[in-house]
């Protein structure tokens, strides 16, 4: 009977398609300003959040953002963890630190590597910097920050900080309806 | 059964390449306009759902994006197809019949021109018979298309008249990929590209985002004036596999119609929007729907003048809409197909109340 036979677990059926991406209106500026060192987040005008990095999408109020801002390079992390598995791919070596940032000025934390400390040190408001590669090798990718490193300021209180955005978002709210109402 | 209305409806231009805008930012602007044509706003809706394909952006998780377009808080009820959009609709409709929801927003969107979409189709084939020959969609429409001549009901010069047709009927809707003018001896003078199939039988690659909202009847907003009611509504699914169907008949279909019919008690149609996206599968299925030349066929242009992959379906109820809203029009047959070669097909009735 056929249920002799040996199983076959495994056979190659490899699957390529070319896509030719594009990359829309509202990331483009962003990996535009990226290769210039700068970045780029949104204004939303219906929740006075700044949005980064740009989707071109308010995912709260689901309206179209355009409104450019300029962020510094600077932030807070608000929440990391340390990886201590190889990534299959990856180029990064265990252990290493990946940690949601909140860079100053924006109301959406990005990710990113944390890096010039003990993985121990490591810890929820520390305030942090990014570190550029060269600017001769900077291109369209948020890769041109290899990762950020403490500032040795002090912690900040996280749970003040979000008050913080809240009430900076609302001014911002109402500065936009003002300038509508206008 | 609850009776269930088509409210809005709204498409963006079915272009052929769309160069700047991704999906979220196609989306954006035709949920505003359908919301607006239905005097509603995003509190007003229920339950969002949508049909889309990451193949055809060749992005992971493309659709969970597209939810950024619909505002996230307060938080939705959503739900998605990896299906054309028609059975997004179906899902709404069956948790309206459940009595869980009461409105419903409907999207559906493709952006072909990135990638290669016949090849891209053949992924949808079974991994160990048929997906290692990469059959495109063009090759096995061309089958279904050559087991169509071999019945002798009808030749080239037919699949010809229904492009003319088409291209004709496109010239009044203003959001037609291909339009115009165009005479049968000039089409059959093009080459085959999967013979029998010519260029002009296939569907156009198209990008585009359609949407569209239905409620109960006890939600309509008051500003509809002309509701269109979706009377009787069925899908059926035939065998995977090529080999094992009658590629010149739709069986399903036919099913599908005879349940669509009892529920609705409706005989008669004004006109058909039919998911042909090759010029033969309009003739097999009028035959399988038994559709005569009282019926006005694809008054739209149907998929021959533009085809938003996974959207397509959901545009033939839209369509349907938009032609009902003319009092002259009362009753229309919507048709939705999912799978290779008309292997899945949904028959809608609306009326127009």
């Amino acid at each position: 009977m056929d249920i002799d036979l040996d199983p076959i677990e495994q056979f190659d059926a490899p699957i390529y398609h070319r896509y030719h991406a594009t990359s829309s209106r509202a990331i483009t500026p962003f990996l535009h300003a990226v290769k210039r060192g700068e970045l780029l987040g949104h204004l939303s005008t219906a929740t006075g959040k700044v949005l980064f990095p740009p989707l071109g999408a308010c995912p709260e109020s689901g309206e179209a953002t355009h409104i450019p801002v300029i962020l510094s390079d600077t932030g807070t992390v608000i929440g990391f963890t340390t990886v201590h598995l190889p990534i299959p791919g990856s180029k990064l070596v265990p252990p290493f630190t990946v940690a949601n940032i909140l860079l100053d000025g924006a109301d959406q934390a990005c990710s990113h590597l944390i890096s010039e400390c003990d993985i121990d040190s490591v810890a929820i408001g520390m305030r942090v910097v990014a570190v550029w590669r060269p600017a001769e090798v900077w291109n369209n990718s948020l890769e041109n920050i290899e990762y950020f490193k403490p500032t040795g300021e002090p912690l900040v209180d996280i749970d003040a900080l979000q008050q913080q955005c809240l009430a900076e978002a609302e001014q911002r709210k109402e500065a936009a309806k003002g300038g509508q109402d206008a | 059964m609850r009776e269930v209305a088509i409210v809005a409806y709204a498409q963006s231009p079915q272009v052929r390449q769309e160069k700047v805008l991704n999906e979220v930012e196609m989306l954006m602007p035709v949920i505003e306009t359908a919301l607006t044509e239905a005097a509603m706003t995003m509190d007003d809706i229920d339950f969002v759902c949508s049909g889309s394909c990451d193949y055809i952006a060749g992005g992971a998780f493309s659709f969970v994006g597209a939810v950024d377009a619909l505002g996230a808080t307060p938080s939705k009820m959503e739900s998605h197809v990896e299906m054309d959009a028609a059975w997004a609709l179906y899902e709404s409709w069956l948790k309206i019949q459940a009595g869980e929801i009461s409105s419903a927003l409907i999207y559906g969107f493709g952006k072909s021109s990135v990638g290669d979409l016949p090849d891209v189709m053949s992924q949808q084939c079974d991994p160990y018979y048929l997906a290692p020959l990469w059959p495109d969609s063009i090759s096995m429409a061309g089958l279904q298309a050559s087991a169509l001549l071999t019945t002798r009901r009808y030749t080239e010069r037919d699949f010809a008249e229904v492009v003319v047709e088409s291209r004709r009927k496109a010239k009044a809707n203003p959001s037609a990929q291909l339009s115009g003018d165009t005479e049968v001896e000039e089409l059959l003078r093009a080459p085959y590209i999967s013979s029998p199939l010519r260029r002009h039988d296939c569907c156009p690659i198209t990008d585009g985002v359609s949407v569209l909202i239905i409620t109960d009847k006890t939600a309509l907003p008051e500003t509809i004036k002309r509701p269109v009611y979706i009377r009787g509504i069925d899908h059926r699914m035939e065998a995977h596999q090529l080999g094992i169907r009658v590629l010149s008949e739709s069986g399903s279909t036919t099913q599908a119609l005879a349940q669509a019919k009892s529920q609705a008690g409706i005989e008669h149609f004004d006109i058909a929007e039919l998911y042909a996206a090759f010029s033969p599968q309009t003739l097999i299925l009028k035959d399988a729907l038994g559709l005569d030349d009282q019926v006005d066929i694809n008054p739209s242009g149907g998929p021959l003048a533009g085809h938003i992959m996974m959207s397509a379906g959901l545009d033939r109820f839209g369509m349907s809409f938009r032609a009902l809203q003319k009092s002259e029009v009362t009753t229309a047959l919507a048709h939705a197909t999912s799978g290779p070669c008309l292997q899945h097909n949904m028959i809608a009735i609306l009326e127009a109340g």
